[in-house]
């Protein structure tokens, strides 16, 4: 193998996993370090500067960090980081003084399309930089999905208001309550550049007999949402079925009960297990007396004088492909019918842009999507860009951000004259965490400690107002029990081969056999003769370059527990502890490229 | 030394042994010595040896002296017996433990202070004894707790940390042990765990006296150019005569080796050494012939390394002696007191 180039900005961001997990490669462990340290402002526009909404996704986010973090490889489960991300937002002061302020303008209009997370995105990277940005959106405020689908007890009002708030006070213009229906007439405005960030607004029909005669009891789930949001449906019937396996019918099920239903039930098609819905939204709606039934395909809507009665399934089970592919084949078994007063429907959400002008240059795909740079998000009009669900279909709200990130590189870059496709480097900084000789600035004593709950309010209480926020969230003392599990991954182990003497200090002290010193060869030989099995090929081996026995010294990135005894058993000095800070490139804060005209 | 104790965690594909340890419980407490001293390689390989024999902790009696090299027990099998005795007197200690109780595994742990300078005496008899025990001397040839000087083990003409030239012949250890009759004599590296974890298996399944010299650099005070005991040194000029593989009874011989290149010794326990020849000539049998080797190759500046040297017939001290198979505290009342007929009897004999 040849010599780990830890110079490249991807190596050691690949070590912290969760940064690397987060689309919007939030740094995590320094997020984490600055909470155990209670500098919670601190910890909140960190967050800010790379998430854009810290309170909103501390409740809400889909958390792809959490699967990724190396602290369920050594130990039951990962560090809770969404929720010490809310602690952030929680126990900060006022932190208005430290937003950017709002500039003299530098006379660049961009139009941004639906006021959700990606389109304000756009708007607090490009705002600062002097950019009139105008977001339209059909709702009276902003927010889009994060207000009108995600229920308020699981994001109160107060948070979305307070964090769209701090976008538009940098000198954004909001027009709630205009919806754009022509994508022509809006260029026709002369914008410098249109971001588009209308989402996936339609929810997806279920097509089967019986649905247009029970259509008064059969309501689509994210319509659905949206209506009790706005206070436009107070009431369900007792007995309601959800189907679905995502996480709007978690939603949908949970309002449910606290709109009158008592017998909810979630019934979806697949088994439990393969459910899209987040394993952690599947708990919570249990917790709430729903049941969850699988394999189970709806076949009809059973209805007497206009009034649904309750809705027919065919029994399915799984069965797998010599490639690997699932396919629901009928299990043989009598169809099973559920009784219910009420259905709500969340099998998916899909695009639908009836608003663009097949003449406004923007080129769709045989899946009616526009064709979307996925690096630069342009589209085939070099002035619109496309970003969160409206570009690549249905994901969340932190993918909706760094798309937004990205795509206001690009409007930034192209504004400024320069090539939209080059992408400049991000800054890396690497700093030795050396206090003394046994003294790291990093706390590196860890030891096992379970994950701690996040305290829930009273079933009853939470169950009788859907205001009532179900999540209390940490307090001070749960955060910090949290904020020590963080291994600080971004801590990076950093070896130096000119002054290794091969005394296998650092080998006898590791406590997860992470380092091995043997012959070079090609990476699946040394996978092999490494000191520990090595069961995940897709965690980096750090490999040095040739030491005096010739030998290379060899660390299996994947457990290690950054605690720094490496370094400090190692007598020359060969390993440290260096922090490694990663500042993702957003438009302002990159270098401008050498051949930069005047725009 | 470090603050933070060593986590508790450990890899999640960490391996178990046929008792379902992991090395990791073969662990003591965190080193106190200097980073990067070569006693810490030593305490590993203890470990591993240990931990691939699947040895009961409890079975295991550690003793020490006075050193670096005896504070080492503390951080190896930290559910073990252990006896940290005065300076040199290790030796005592263990063939005292040793005559109560033969049920144990006995581990002397010692260094070159303790058993070249003051505890001489005390190695040579506990060797010409046969006591059964592993006798590891973690030689770095300096005396690190009071600052380096010179012991008795480092070479004549090598220099101190400070320049100055050693002017004092040097004591063999391995010379000593051969010819004071141990039955099993190593010499080997701390930097080289591929082969001092087989000779320490080897050592502590041999019946009768195993004497372990294990060169082990004083990161300190003796790992700078003209000594010939630092890293460097002991890299270029180690000689290794064999490697050892050790085979536990139940475990089948699977290693290929190519014929006439390996050497099979079965010793009383039933487990077997399989010797990979290095220097073709070299007969770990003949305790005269390794004596020269030894004394020629180190007139030409080498460090002979291996298992020099091993009887398979050996014996030890309770076979000399004709002593009870019983550890003492189990004796019983009627086994200690035969009766007046038996002393009459006895006194008889005398008459």
């Amino acid at each position: 193998m040849k010599p780990t180039d830890i110079s490249a900005p991807d190596y050691f961001h690949k070590v912290v996993d969760c940064q690397w997990a987060c689309p919007a490669h939030t740094p995590v462990p320094e997020y984490i370090r600055l909470i155990a340290e209670g500098r919670y402002s601190d910890a909140y526009m960190i967050n800010w500067k790379s998430n854009v909404f810290p309170g909103i996704l501390g409740r809400t986010c889909d958390r792809p960090c959490e699967p990724a973090c190396r602290r369920g490889r050594v130990e039951d489960s990962p560090v809770a980081i969404c929720r010490l991300k809310r602690v952030a937002a929680d126990f900060k002061d006022d932190v208005k003084q430290r937003m950017p302020r709002p500039v003299p303008k530098n006379g660049k209009r961009i139009a941004l399309v639906g006021g959700g997370p990606a389109s304000l995105t756009v708007a607090r990277d490009l705002a600062p930089l002097g950019y009139q940005c105008t977001v339209f959106d059909a709702d009276p405020q902003p927010g889009g999905m994060m207000r009108s689908q995600i229920p308020k007890f699981r994001l109160p009002d107060s948070v979305v208001d307070e964090e769209t708030d701090y976008i538009l006070k940098l000198g954004v213009e909001f027009k709630g309550g205009h919806r754009i229906d022509s994508l022509k007439e809006l260029l026709a405005d002369k914008y410098d550049a249109v971001f588009i960030g209308s989402g996936a607004p339609r929810g997806r029909e279920l097509d089967v007999p019986g649905r247009k005669e029970a259509a008064a009891n059969v309501h689509i789930g994210i319509e659905w949402l949206a209506s009790v949001s706005f206070g436009h449906t107070d009431k369900i019937g007792k007995r309601v079925i959800v189907l679905g396996g995502g996480n709007t019918a978690m939603d949908c099920c949970r309002t449910a009960r606290r709109l009158g239903g008592t017998d909810v039930k979630v019934i979806v098609r697949s088994g439990f297990e393969e459910m899209k819905a987040s394993p952690w939204e599947k708990d919570d709606a249990m917790h709430e007396d729903i049941p969850i039934l699988n394999y189970l395909v709806p076949v009809a809507f059973n209805h007497d004088n206009g009034k649904l009665t309750g809705v027919t399934f065919q029994k399915v089970r799984a069965e797998y492909d010599a490639k690997g592919r699932r396919n629901l084949v009928p299990s043989g078994e009598p169809d099973q019918t559920f009784a219910c007063d009420d259905v709500l429907v969340a099998v998916g959400q899909e695009n639908a842009f009836p608003w663009i002008e097949p003449d406004c240059g923007i080129e769709f795909d045989k899946w009616h999507m526009p064709v979307v740079d996925p690096k630069t998000f342009a589209s085939t009009n070099p002035k619109v860009f496309f970003g969160g669900d409206a570009a690549f279909g249905p994901k969340n709200i932190i993918w909706a951000v760094a798309h937004g990130h990205d795509a206001a590189l690009s409007i930034h870059r192209m504004l400024s004259g320069e090539d939209i496709a080059e992408r400049p480097l991000p800054e890396v900084h690497v700093t030795s965490q050396k206090m003394g000789i046994h003294e790291w600035s990093y706390d590196n004593d860890i030891s096992p400690d379970q994950r701690y709950k996040v305290p829930h309010r009273d079933k009853v209480v939470a169950l009788k107002d859907i205001r009532a926020e179900v999540e209390l969230g940490y307090d001070v003392k749960l955060a910090l029990g949290e904020a020590h599990r963080c291994l600080n991954c971004d801590v990076q182990t950093v070896f130096s081969n000119t002054l290794c003497i091969e005394c296998d200090a650092c080998v006898d002290i590791c406590p997860m056999d992470c380092i091995t010193f043997t012959q070079n060869g090609e990476e699946a030989d040394i996978r092999q003769r490494l000191k520990a099995p090595s069961p995940h090929p897709d965690q980096s081996l750090y490999v040095s370059s040739d030491l005096k026995t010739g030998r290379v010294m060899v660390k299996d990135e994947d457990v290690c527990l950054h605690c720094g005894l490496c370094a400090e058993r190692c007598p020359t000095g060969a390993w440290d502890m260096q922090k490694y800070f990663i500042e993702m490139t957003h438009a302002g804060n990159a270098c401008p490229s050498k051949r930069r005209s005047a725009a | 030394m470090t603050y933070i104790a060593k986590p508790k965690f450990h890899h999640p594909g960490i391996k178990t042994n046929a008792l379902g340890f992991t090395h990791r419980d073969y662990e003591g407490k965190i080193s106190t010595l200097c980073a990067g001293c070569g006693h810490d390689s030593i305490t590993a390989s203890i470990i591993e040896a240990c931990f691939e024999l699947s040895i009961e902790p409890h079975r295991v009696a550690k003793i020490s002296g006075i050193g670096c090299s005896s504070k080492t027990p503390d951080y190896f099998l930290g559910n073990s017996h252990g006896f940290n005795s005065v300076h040199g007197r290790m030796p005592s200690v263990l063939t005292g433990a040793n005559l109560a109780n033969r049920e144990l595994i006995y581990l002397g742990v010692s260094g070159d202070g303790d058993s070249a300078s003051i505890g001489f005496g005390q190695f040579a008899h506990a060797i010409r004894r046969g006591v059964n025990m592993t006798y590891v001397v973690e030689n770095n040839g300096v005396y690190g707790l009071t600052k380096g000087q010179f012991s008795a083990t480092a070479d004549r003409g090598s220099k101190s940390k400070k320049g100055i030239t050693n002017t004092d012949n040097a004591i063999d250890l391995v010379g000593i042990a051969l010819q004071l009759g141990a039955t099993y004599v190593a010499r080997s590296f701390s930097g080289d765990k591929k082969q001092l974890v087989p000779i320490i298996a080897g050592a502590i399944q041999h019946k009768g006296a195993a004497f372990i010299d294990v060169v082990s650099p004083c990161i300190a005070f003796n790992n700078h150019a003209g000594s010939t005991k630092s890293y460097d040194y002991v890299r270029e000029h180690n000689d290794a005569v064999n490697r050892l593989d050790v085979f536990t009874g139940r475990d089948p011989i699977t290693v290929d080796y190519a014929p006439g290149t390996v050497q099979i010794v079965e010793q009383h326990d039933g487990s077997r050494l399989a010797l990979r020849k290095i220097d073709a000539d070299y007969d770990p049998h003949d305790r005269l012939g390794a004596m020269t080797f030894l004394q020629k190759h180190a007139a030409q500046g080498q460090i002979v390394t291996g298992l020099l040297y091993v009887d398979p017939d050996s014996e030890d001290l309770h076979s000399h002696l004709n002593t009870v198979e019983q550890p003492l505290n189990r004796l019983e009342a009627a086994d200690l007191c035969p009766g007046s007929t038996a002393l009459d009897k006895i006194n008889a004999s005398l008459r």
